[in-house]
């Protein structure tokens, strides 16, 4: 019953290149309809993660289920199932937007390829210049095609490689919807970026990855409290004060900004505590200008992360 | 994909023409330049134009198979294999597509030479028999060629990589009685091209368009081609299955 409910599983994949592991141990799952995001830095093993799920990769042990599917065993369902949007706009630049959306559509052995070109085209505002060539298209339009062409024959899943890599933000946006679309409709997107905003705004559920293992993963909420919540930001008059501060609160972690004359402070998030800090500082006649609370961003967690695998 | 073949072969014309026109501009300098010399062949009983025919054509088919290797590597680069690979689409039809487009691009191609040869005095003896086998030997010539050609687009790392390998093809050409016969040549490069394919696929093409008979080369010829042929198809075919953008 609860299978049912995953669009895909993936356990223990493994892969290596001749002798450079690029996936250790890579275990995740996906539920349909949903938004994951593979996040990681170059050479994290997104790529190579893309490409065993697509069928274009075979891994060197562990398994992946797609759609059901497993993807070595039965890699032609789970092409039925699937579609591929890559890096860089994969069309065909002799042909025309038309002629490229009818040719997947006749591979795709849809009912009408001409009526789903024709709504396609619509729908991507790409009306005007559907009997052009596509070799004079601009790299926004070649991409809305790329994406158009991975719609058709309705894919249950659909792969995203870096979909917003080289995109202006223009550009950029207009991706975030058409994601945010999909999702809304049902389908279920898979995407990797190495943009936290990116996985931020799109992803249900974020995997972060680093060195061909999965160090986190969660909602961008849960992710977010891995790190400590009550950092606080104090500002203060002058030097003076602010060598002050930073003596009576010495058994606390924090960040010295001289520029600012600013301490950021590291509590455990509860209010007892942060009353009790308040009140040190009240207590030594320290009076602070400026108080806020920092919210950690996505990126604070990634960095922390990181850096954290770094150091070990 | 068929269709996508086709249409890439109507819209290349201008590759067509190029690939005719290096040929032809080499027909035309063998034969008004050095023309002097080939006239001595065969106590000038054979004319040189109507000896150096069937290595132009084959000069031009090594030259325009080199079309192939790019286009399938820029399917690569681009992506593009990668998005056949993730749909229920047939290896085979892919580079078959390709391989289509590039065969009858190139018939054309040599079909432009062919006419240019004409023009500047070839007069073949060969009835529709001999035509028919020589556009035979032709169009299995250009398919052999034109998967080794594949082949070497989905090996090649750059687009300009994919295309050089026919340079050495284009050598093959050169060392063979192509254009001058061997009895010329150091004992060495003579035994060479006696040995190597591209001999028995120029002779037996001159044996059907001047002496209007098949020769003795024509199982060589077609076994070599058959041969190029199998080994290039499955092997494109093997590392195709294996290779992502």
């Amino acid at each position: 019953m609860e299978k049912h409910q995953l669009a895909i599983e993936v356990e223990n994949l493994q892969k290596s290149y001749k002798k450079v592991k690029v996936l250790q141990d890579v275990s995740f799952n996906v539920e349909k309809g949903t938004v994951f995001a593979l996040l990681g830095a170059n050479g994290a093993g997104k790529t190579t993660t893309i490409n065993i799920l697509t069928t274009l990769l075979e891994a060197n042990s562990g398994t992946a289920v797609v759609s059901g599917f497993d993807v070595s065993k039965q890699a032609d369902k789970v092409r039925d199932h699937i579609s591929l949007t890559g890096q860089f706009a994969a069309v065909d630049d002799v042909l025309t937007a038309r002629e490229n959306l009818v040719l997947i559509g006749d591979l795709r052995h849809v009912k009408d390829p001409s009526r789903t070109a024709e709504e396609l085209l619509k729908k991507f505002d790409l009306v005007d210049a559907a009997d052009r060539r596509t070799s004079t298209f601009s790299g926004g339009m070649q991409r809305r095609l790329d994406i158009a062409m991975s719609l058709i024959g309705n894919p249950s899943i659909i792969f995203f490689d870096e979909p917003t890599t080289g995109l202006d933000p223009q550009g950029r946006n207009a991706m975030w919807e058409t994601i945010k679309t999909l999702a809304k409709n049902g389908t279920t997107v898979f995407l990797t970026t190495q943009y936290l905003d990116e996985a931020d705004q799109l992803a249900d559920k974020i995997a972060i990855l680093k060195n061909g293992k999965i160090v986190a993963e969660g909602t961008a909420n849960e992710l977010k409290k891995l790190l400590p919540q009550g950092q606080i930001d104090l500002r203060f008059h002058n030097q003076k004060q602010l060598d002050a501060a930073e003596k009576l609160l010495a058994n606390y972690a924090m960040v010295r900004n001289d520029e600012v004359v600013s301490l950021t402070v590291t509590t455990d998030g509860s209010v007892t505590q942060l009353t009790r800090l308040l009140g040190q500082l009240e207590a030594a006649k320290i009076e602070t200008t400026e108080f806020a609370q920092k919210a950690p961003t996505l990126d604070d967690v990634f960095l922390k992360i990181i850096n954290e695998k770094e150091t070990k | 994909m068929a269709k996508r073949s086709l249409r890439h072969t109507v819209r290349s014309m201008d590759t067509i023409i190029t690939v005719a026109a290096t040929p032809i501009a080499m027909m035309l300098l063998f034969v008004y330049v050095f023309g002097g010399l080939g006239s001595s062949l065969g106590n000038g009983s054979v004319k040189y134009v109507d000896f150096i025919v069937p290595g132009i054509v084959a000069m031009c088919v090594v030259s325009g198979i080199a079309y192939a290797a790019v286009r399938v590597n820029m399917d690569l680069q681009k992506g593009i294999i990668n998005r056949f690979k993730t749909m229920p689409v047939a290896p085979s039809s892919i580079l078959g597509g390709h391989a289509v487009s590039s065969v009858a691009s190139n018939l054309f191609s040599v079909l432009l030479v062919i006419l240019v040869a004409l023009i500047v005095g070839f007069r073949p003896s060969a009835g529709i028999v001999e035509w028919l086998l020589f556009g035979g030997l032709l169009t299995l010539f250009t398919a052999a060629t034109t998967w080794l050609a594949i082949m070497f687009g989905l090996l090649a790392k750059t687009v300009e990589g994919a295309g050089s390998f026919s340079y050495l093809l284009l050598l093959l050409v050169f060392v063979s009685p192509a254009f001058t016969p061997t009895d010329g040549m150091n004992p060495v490069v003579r035994s060479f091209a006696e040995h190597q394919p591209m001999t028995p696929i120029v002779e037996t093409m001159r044996s059907l368009l001047t002496n209007g008979t098949i020769g003795d080369s024509a199982w060589s010829a077609a076994a070599w081609c058959i041969g190029l042929l199998v080994v290039s198809y499955f092997l494109a075919l093997r590392i195709y299955k294996r290779k992502t953008s």
